[in-house]
Protein backbone atom coordinates (compact mmCIF):
# COMPACT_ATOMS: atom_id res chain seq x y z
CA UNK A 1 0.00 0.00 0.00
CA UNK A 2 2.96 2.35 0.19
CA UNK A 3 3.46 4.99 -2.50
CA UNK A 4 -0.29 5.40 -2.83
CA UNK A 5 -2.45 8.16 -1.58
CA UNK A 6 -5.01 6.97 0.96
CA UNK A 7 -8.56 6.09 0.08
CA UNK A 8 -10.40 9.27 0.89
CA UNK A 9 -13.86 8.79 2.36
CA UNK A 10 -15.72 12.09 2.61
CA UNK A 11 -18.64 12.42 4.98
CA UNK A 12 -21.05 15.08 3.81
CA UNK A 13 -24.73 15.94 4.03
CA UNK A 14 -27.12 18.43 2.62
CA UNK A 15 -28.73 19.38 5.89
CA UNK A 16 -26.62 20.40 8.86
CA UNK A 17 -26.82 18.57 12.15
CA UNK A 18 -27.55 15.15 10.69
CA UNK A 19 -24.49 13.38 12.11
CA UNK A 20 -21.44 14.08 9.95
CA UNK A 21 -19.15 14.56 12.91
CA UNK A 22 -20.69 11.66 14.82
CA UNK A 23 -20.00 9.33 11.92
CA UNK A 24 -16.58 10.78 11.04
CA UNK A 25 -15.19 10.60 14.57
CA UNK A 26 -16.59 7.15 15.29
CA UNK A 27 -15.50 5.72 11.96
CA UNK A 28 -11.99 7.14 12.29
CA UNK A 29 -11.59 5.92 15.88
CA UNK A 30 -12.94 2.52 14.90
CA UNK A 31 -10.39 2.21 12.07
CA UNK A 32 -7.63 3.40 14.42
CA UNK A 33 -8.22 0.32 16.57
CA UNK A 34 -6.60 -1.68 13.75
CA UNK A 35 -4.36 0.71 11.81
CA UNK A 36 -3.08 4.26 11.50
CA UNK A 37 -5.66 6.55 9.97
CA UNK A 38 -6.05 10.29 9.41
CA UNK A 39 -9.24 12.21 10.17
CA UNK A 40 -9.40 15.65 8.55
CA UNK A 41 -11.98 18.19 9.71
CA UNK A 42 -12.73 20.24 6.60
CA UNK A 43 -15.68 22.05 8.15
CA UNK A 44 -13.32 24.96 8.75
CA UNK A 45 -16.06 27.45 9.59
CA UNK A 46 -17.17 25.32 12.50
CA UNK A 47 -14.82 22.40 13.10
CA UNK A 48 -16.02 20.18 15.92
CA UNK A 49 -14.50 16.74 15.41
CA UNK A 50 -11.73 17.87 17.73
CA UNK A 51 -14.15 17.93 20.66
CA UNK A 52 -13.97 14.14 20.76
CA UNK A 53 -10.20 13.72 20.87
CA UNK A 54 -7.54 14.73 23.33
CA UNK A 55 -4.12 14.11 21.88
CA UNK A 56 -0.63 15.47 21.51
CA UNK A 57 -0.24 18.50 19.31
CA UNK A 58 2.47 17.54 16.83
CA UNK A 59 2.22 20.52 14.47
CA UNK A 60 0.52 23.89 14.26
CA UNK A 61 0.73 26.60 11.60
CA UNK A 62 -1.07 29.76 10.51
CA UNK A 63 -3.24 29.65 7.42
CA UNK A 64 -2.76 32.75 5.30
CA UNK A 65 -4.09 34.26 2.14
CA UNK A 66 -2.63 36.90 -0.17
CA UNK A 67 -4.42 40.22 -0.51
CA UNK A 68 -3.41 43.53 -2.07
CA UNK A 69 -2.21 46.43 0.05
CA UNK A 70 -2.45 49.96 -1.31
CA UNK A 71 0.84 51.79 -1.74
CA UNK A 72 -0.57 55.33 -1.87
CA UNK A 73 2.43 57.30 -3.20
CA UNK A 74 2.69 55.03 -6.24
CA UNK A 75 -1.00 55.26 -7.18
CA UNK A 76 -2.11 57.26 -10.24
CA UNK A 77 -5.84 56.64 -9.60
CA UNK A 78 -6.35 55.14 -13.04
CA UNK A 79 -9.25 53.03 -11.70
CA UNK A 80 -8.14 49.78 -13.33
CA UNK A 81 -7.97 47.87 -10.02
CA UNK A 82 -11.60 48.57 -9.24
CA UNK A 83 -12.66 47.72 -12.77
CA UNK A 84 -10.99 44.29 -12.82
CA UNK A 85 -12.14 43.15 -9.37
CA UNK A 86 -15.06 40.74 -9.79
CA UNK A 87 -15.69 40.73 -6.06
CA UNK A 88 -15.83 44.48 -5.39
CA UNK A 89 -12.99 44.02 -2.93
CA UNK A 90 -11.14 47.08 -4.28
CA UNK A 91 -12.94 50.41 -4.44
CA UNK A 92 -11.70 53.72 -5.70
CA UNK A 93 -13.49 56.46 -3.79
CA UNK A 94 -12.06 59.72 -5.06
CA UNK A 95 -8.46 60.02 -3.93
CA UNK A 96 -8.58 56.82 -1.89
CA UNK A 97 -8.29 53.13 -2.75
CA UNK A 98 -10.08 50.91 -0.22
CA UNK A 99 -9.22 47.21 -0.07
CA UNK A 100 -11.54 44.73 1.67
CA UNK A 101 -9.35 41.73 2.44
CA UNK A 102 -12.31 39.54 3.49
CA UNK A 103 -13.91 39.98 0.06
CA UNK A 104 -10.67 39.40 -1.84
CA UNK A 105 -10.35 36.03 -3.63
CA UNK A 106 -6.57 36.39 -4.11
CA UNK A 107 -6.80 36.38 -7.92
CA UNK A 108 -3.94 38.93 -8.20
CA UNK A 109 -5.69 40.75 -11.11
CA UNK A 110 -5.55 44.21 -9.52
CA UNK A 111 -2.01 43.70 -8.31
CA UNK A 112 -0.61 42.30 -11.58
CA UNK A 113 -2.42 44.76 -13.83
CA UNK A 114 -1.66 47.89 -11.81
CA UNK A 115 0.60 49.94 -14.12
CA UNK A 116 2.54 51.42 -11.21
CA UNK A 117 2.72 48.40 -8.84
CA UNK A 118 0.68 50.28 -6.28
CA UNK A 119 -1.12 47.16 -5.03
CA UNK A 120 1.53 44.67 -3.88
CA UNK A 121 0.17 41.41 -2.46
CA UNK A 122 0.83 40.74 1.21
CA UNK A 123 -0.05 37.74 3.32
CA UNK A 124 -2.85 37.91 5.85
CA UNK A 125 -3.61 35.33 8.52
CA UNK A 126 -7.04 33.69 8.13
CA UNK A 127 -6.84 31.00 10.77
CA UNK A 128 -4.77 28.08 11.95
CA UNK A 129 -4.15 24.45 11.14
CA UNK A 130 -3.46 21.88 13.86
CA UNK A 131 -2.30 18.29 13.64
CA UNK A 132 -2.84 16.04 16.65
CA UNK A 133 -1.86 12.48 17.35
CA UNK A 134 -3.98 10.13 19.44
CA UNK A 135 -2.31 6.70 19.24
CA UNK A 136 -3.12 5.41 15.74
CA UNK A 137 -5.30 8.38 14.90
CA UNK A 138 -3.93 11.49 13.22
CA UNK A 139 -6.31 14.39 13.49
CA UNK A 140 -5.91 17.44 11.25
CA UNK A 141 -8.18 20.45 11.47
CA UNK A 142 -8.24 24.02 10.28
CA UNK A 143 -10.20 26.75 11.96
CA UNK A 144 -11.02 30.08 10.32
CA UNK A 145 -10.53 33.18 12.44
CA UNK A 146 -13.72 35.02 13.43
CA UNK A 147 -14.83 37.33 10.62
CA UNK A 148 -13.11 35.41 7.83
CA UNK A 149 -15.56 34.61 5.07
CA UNK A 150 -13.77 32.29 2.69
CA UNK A 151 -13.63 28.64 3.58
CA UNK A 152 -12.45 27.31 0.21
CA UNK A 153 -8.76 28.33 0.27
CA UNK A 154 -8.42 26.99 3.82
CA UNK A 155 -10.09 23.70 2.91
CA UNK A 156 -7.78 23.37 -0.08
CA UNK A 157 -4.72 24.04 2.04
CA UNK A 158 -5.81 21.60 4.74
CA UNK A 159 -6.28 18.85 2.15
CA UNK A 160 -2.86 19.63 0.77
CA UNK A 161 -1.30 19.35 4.22
CA UNK A 162 -2.87 15.94 4.74
CA UNK A 163 -1.79 14.81 1.26
CA UNK A 164 1.80 15.80 1.93
CA UNK A 165 2.03 14.26 5.37
CA UNK A 166 -0.15 11.15 5.28
CA UNK A 167 0.44 9.52 1.90
CA UNK A 168 1.57 6.33 3.63
CA UNK A 169 -1.80 5.62 5.23
CA UNK A 170 -4.48 3.40 3.76
CA UNK A 171 -7.52 5.50 4.71
CA UNK A 172 -8.38 9.16 5.18
CA UNK A 173 -11.73 10.25 6.63
CA UNK A 174 -12.89 13.77 5.77
CA UNK A 175 -15.51 15.52 7.89
CA UNK A 176 -17.03 17.95 5.38
CA UNK A 177 -19.07 21.14 5.76
CA UNK A 178 -22.86 21.01 5.40
CA UNK A 179 -24.76 22.32 2.40
CA UNK A 180 -23.88 22.03 -1.27
CA UNK A 181 -21.99 25.25 -1.97
CA UNK A 182 -18.33 25.88 -2.85
CA UNK A 183 -16.83 24.62 0.45
CA UNK A 184 -18.54 21.24 -0.01
CA UNK A 185 -17.35 20.97 -3.62
CA UNK A 186 -13.80 21.73 -2.52
CA UNK A 187 -14.01 19.26 0.37
CA UNK A 188 -15.38 16.38 -1.70
CA UNK A 189 -13.88 16.83 -5.15
CA UNK A 190 -10.91 14.51 -4.56
CA UNK A 191 -12.81 11.94 -2.49
CA UNK A 192 -12.95 8.33 -3.64
CA UNK A 193 -16.24 7.76 -1.90
CA UNK A 194 -18.83 10.12 -0.41
CA UNK A 195 -21.08 9.13 2.46
CA UNK A 196 -24.16 11.33 2.64
CA UNK A 197 -25.70 11.24 6.08
CA UNK A 198 -29.27 12.37 6.56
CA UNK A 199 -32.21 12.14 8.90
CA UNK A 200 -35.49 10.56 7.75
CA UNK A 201 -37.54 13.75 7.77
CA UNK A 202 -38.98 15.89 4.98
CA UNK A 203 -36.26 18.49 5.59
CA UNK A 204 -33.59 15.79 5.59
CA UNK A 205 -34.94 14.38 2.32
CA UNK A 206 -35.10 17.80 0.68
CA UNK A 207 -31.45 18.56 1.40
CA UNK A 208 -30.33 14.99 0.70
CA UNK A 209 -31.82 15.32 -2.79
CA UNK A 210 -29.71 18.43 -3.41
CA UNK A 211 -26.60 16.69 -2.07
CA UNK A 212 -27.19 13.63 -4.26
CA UNK A 213 -27.56 15.83 -7.34
CA UNK A 214 -24.34 17.65 -6.42
CA UNK A 215 -22.37 14.43 -5.96
CA UNK A 216 -23.76 13.07 -9.23
CA UNK A 217 -22.53 16.19 -10.99
CA UNK A 218 -19.10 15.50 -9.46
CA UNK A 219 -19.41 11.83 -10.54
CA UNK A 220 -18.72 10.57 -7.02
CA UNK A 221 -19.52 7.06 -5.87
CA UNK A 222 -21.80 7.51 -2.88
CA UNK A 223 -23.95 5.86 -0.30
CA UNK A 224 -26.43 7.09 2.25
CA UNK A 225 -26.43 6.64 6.01
CA UNK A 226 -29.78 7.31 7.64
CA UNK A 227 -29.27 8.67 11.12
CA UNK A 228 -31.91 8.78 13.86
CA UNK A 229 -33.83 6.10 12.00
CA UNK A 230 -37.29 5.76 13.50
CA UNK A 231 -38.27 9.42 13.55
CA UNK A 232 -40.03 11.09 10.62
CA UNK A 233 -41.14 8.84 7.78
CA UNK A 234 -39.94 6.36 5.17
CA UNK A 235 -39.60 8.91 2.36
CA UNK A 236 -35.77 8.95 2.48
CA UNK A 237 -35.68 5.15 2.17
CA UNK A 238 -38.15 5.23 -0.73
CA UNK A 239 -36.15 7.97 -2.44
CA UNK A 240 -32.87 6.01 -2.19
CA UNK A 241 -34.51 2.88 -3.59
CA UNK A 242 -36.06 4.80 -6.45
CA UNK A 243 -32.76 6.50 -7.25
CA UNK A 244 -30.74 3.31 -6.84
CA UNK A 245 -28.58 4.70 -4.06
CA UNK A 246 -27.20 2.21 -1.55
CA UNK A 247 -28.28 2.72 2.04
CA UNK A 248 -25.13 1.83 3.93
CA UNK A 249 -26.66 1.83 7.38
CA UNK A 250 -29.56 2.98 9.48
CA UNK A 251 -28.42 4.33 12.83
CA UNK A 252 -31.39 4.08 15.19
CA UNK A 253 -32.83 7.10 16.94
CA UNK A 254 -31.68 6.65 20.50
CA UNK A 255 -31.49 8.83 23.56
CA UNK A 256 -28.40 6.92 24.68
CA UNK A 257 -26.54 7.91 21.48
CA UNK A 258 -27.49 11.57 21.97
CA UNK A 259 -26.29 11.43 25.57
CA UNK A 260 -22.94 9.91 24.61
CA UNK A 261 -22.43 12.46 21.83
CA UNK A 262 -23.33 15.39 24.04
CA UNK A 263 -20.83 14.30 26.66
CA UNK A 264 -18.07 14.04 24.05
CA UNK A 265 -17.86 10.24 24.00
CA UNK A 266 -17.48 7.88 21.06
CA UNK A 267 -20.66 5.92 20.52
CA UNK A 268 -19.47 2.66 19.05
CA UNK A 269 -17.38 1.92 22.14
CA UNK A 270 -20.54 1.75 24.23
CA UNK A 271 -23.09 0.44 21.73
CA UNK A 272 -22.06 -2.77 19.92
CA UNK A 273 -24.78 -2.34 17.30
CA UNK A 274 -23.17 0.90 16.12
CA UNK A 275 -19.79 -0.82 15.92
CA UNK A 276 -21.29 -3.39 13.56
CA UNK A 277 -22.79 -0.64 11.43
CA UNK A 278 -19.38 1.07 11.18
CA UNK A 279 -17.83 -2.17 10.04
CA UNK A 280 -20.48 -2.57 7.33
CA UNK A 281 -20.07 1.04 6.18
CA UNK A 282 -16.28 0.77 6.02
CA UNK A 283 -16.30 -2.52 4.11
CA UNK A 284 -18.64 -1.08 1.52
CA UNK A 285 -16.67 2.16 1.09
CA UNK A 286 -13.39 0.31 0.64
CA UNK A 287 -14.90 -2.18 -1.77
CA UNK A 288 -16.35 0.54 -3.99
CA UNK A 289 -13.26 2.77 -3.75
CA UNK A 290 -10.88 -0.02 -4.65
CA UNK A 291 -10.65 1.14 -8.25
CA UNK A 292 -9.18 4.36 -6.93
CA UNK A 293 -6.23 2.70 -5.19
CA UNK A 294 -5.47 -0.19 -7.56
CA UNK B 1 -29.16 68.87 -0.73
CA UNK B 2 -29.48 65.39 -2.23
CA UNK B 3 -31.04 62.43 -0.44
CA UNK B 4 -30.64 58.82 -1.59
CA UNK B 5 -33.27 56.17 -0.82
CA UNK B 6 -33.02 52.40 -1.32
CA UNK B 7 -36.33 51.52 -2.96
CA UNK B 8 -38.32 48.91 -4.88
CA UNK B 9 -39.62 51.49 -7.37
CA UNK B 10 -38.94 54.98 -8.65
CA UNK B 11 -41.95 57.03 -7.43
CA UNK B 12 -42.74 58.75 -4.13
CA UNK B 13 -45.32 56.03 -3.49
CA UNK B 14 -42.87 53.21 -4.18
CA UNK B 15 -41.96 51.03 -1.23
CA UNK B 16 -38.56 51.32 0.36
CA UNK B 17 -36.21 48.38 -0.22
CA UNK B 18 -34.93 47.33 3.22
CA UNK B 19 -31.71 46.02 1.66
CA UNK B 20 -28.76 48.24 0.94
CA UNK B 21 -26.38 46.22 -1.23
CA UNK B 22 -29.06 44.45 -3.20
CA UNK B 23 -31.58 47.27 -3.39
CA UNK B 24 -33.49 47.34 -6.67
CA UNK B 25 -33.30 51.10 -7.13
CA UNK B 26 -31.46 54.02 -5.66
CA UNK B 27 -33.84 56.97 -5.76
CA UNK B 28 -32.34 60.45 -5.44
CA UNK B 29 -34.31 63.46 -4.30
CA UNK B 30 -32.73 66.84 -4.84
CA UNK B 31 -34.62 69.28 -2.58
CA UNK B 32 -33.00 72.21 -4.35
CA UNK B 33 -34.83 71.74 -7.64
CA UNK B 34 -37.34 69.24 -6.12
CA UNK B 35 -36.61 66.57 -8.72
CA UNK B 36 -36.83 62.83 -8.11
CA UNK B 37 -34.43 60.71 -10.17
CA UNK B 38 -33.49 57.07 -9.94
CA UNK B 39 -30.75 54.60 -10.69
CA UNK B 40 -31.64 50.99 -11.54
CA UNK B 41 -29.38 48.86 -9.38
CA UNK B 42 -30.73 45.46 -10.48
CA UNK B 43 -27.46 44.49 -12.15
CA UNK B 44 -26.18 43.74 -8.64
CA UNK B 45 -28.47 40.70 -8.56
CA UNK B 46 -25.92 38.82 -10.63
CA UNK B 47 -23.12 39.55 -8.19
CA UNK B 48 -22.39 36.61 -5.94
CA UNK B 49 -20.08 38.66 -3.76
CA UNK B 50 -19.47 42.25 -2.81
CA UNK B 51 -22.97 43.62 -3.48
CA UNK B 52 -22.58 45.98 -0.52
CA UNK B 53 -19.30 47.50 -1.65
CA UNK B 54 -20.53 47.68 -5.26
CA UNK B 55 -23.60 49.66 -4.19
CA UNK B 56 -21.47 51.86 -1.93
CA UNK B 57 -19.37 52.65 -5.01
CA UNK B 58 -22.57 53.61 -6.84
CA UNK B 59 -23.61 55.88 -3.94
CA UNK B 60 -20.22 57.55 -4.19
CA UNK B 61 -20.80 58.21 -7.89
CA UNK B 62 -24.33 59.57 -7.30
CA UNK B 63 -22.89 61.70 -4.47
CA UNK B 64 -25.93 62.34 -2.28
CA UNK B 65 -25.50 64.08 1.09
CA UNK B 66 -27.65 61.60 2.98
CA UNK B 67 -28.50 57.92 2.58
CA UNK B 68 -31.86 56.64 3.82
CA UNK B 69 -32.26 52.87 3.92
CA UNK B 70 -33.86 50.00 5.85
CA UNK B 71 -31.86 47.28 7.54
CA UNK B 72 -28.65 49.22 7.23
CA UNK B 73 -25.56 48.48 5.15
CA UNK B 74 -23.18 45.73 6.23
CA UNK B 75 -19.81 46.45 7.78
CA UNK B 76 -17.85 46.61 4.51
CA UNK B 77 -20.33 48.99 2.90
CA UNK B 78 -20.41 51.14 6.04
CA UNK B 79 -16.63 51.33 5.97
CA UNK B 80 -16.76 52.57 2.36
CA UNK B 81 -19.60 55.01 3.06
CA UNK B 82 -17.86 56.42 6.13
CA UNK B 83 -14.78 56.94 3.99
CA UNK B 84 -16.81 59.38 1.87
CA UNK B 85 -18.42 60.90 5.01
CA UNK B 86 -21.89 59.73 4.11
CA UNK B 87 -24.61 60.30 6.70
CA UNK B 88 -26.57 57.03 6.95
CA UNK B 89 -30.13 56.76 8.30
CA UNK B 90 -31.69 53.33 8.81
CA UNK B 91 -34.94 51.63 9.86
CA UNK B 92 -36.90 53.19 6.98
CA UNK B 93 -38.52 49.94 5.87
CA UNK B 94 -42.16 48.82 5.46
CA UNK B 95 -43.01 52.30 4.21
CA UNK B 96 -43.05 54.36 1.03
CA UNK B 97 -40.26 56.71 -0.01
CA UNK B 98 -42.57 59.61 0.87
CA UNK B 99 -43.13 58.26 4.38
CA UNK B 100 -39.40 57.65 4.79
CA UNK B 101 -38.71 61.24 3.75
CA UNK B 102 -41.26 62.53 6.30
CA UNK B 103 -39.70 60.42 9.04
CA UNK B 104 -36.28 61.75 8.10
CA UNK B 105 -37.49 65.33 8.26
CA UNK B 106 -39.06 64.68 11.68
CA UNK B 107 -35.81 63.23 12.95
CA UNK B 108 -37.45 59.82 13.53
CA UNK B 109 -34.84 57.70 11.76
CA UNK B 110 -31.80 56.12 13.33
CA UNK B 111 -28.46 57.56 12.24
CA UNK B 112 -25.51 55.20 12.30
Amino acid sequence: MTNHSPVRIAIASGKGGTGKTTLATNLAAYIAEQEEVVLVDLDVEEPNSGLFFKGDLIHEESNVKMTPQWDEPKCTFCGLCQKVCNFHAVLQLGPTILVFPELCHSCYACSELCPTDALPMISKRTGKLSDLRINNLHFVESRLDVGEEQAVPTISKTKQYSNENYTHLRIEIDDCPPGISCPVIEATKNAHFVILITEPTPFGLHDLTLAVETMRALKKPMGVVVNRYGIGNEAVIDYCQKENITILAKIPNSRRIAELYSSGKLIYQEIPEVKELLSTILDYCLKVSKGGIA
Amino acid sequence: MKLAFTAKGTEWDSMMDPRFGRTQFIVIYDDHNQILTSFNNSAVEHEAHGAGTATAQKIFELSPDVLITGNGPGSHAVQALKQINMRIFTEAHNMTIKQAFEKYKNGELNEI
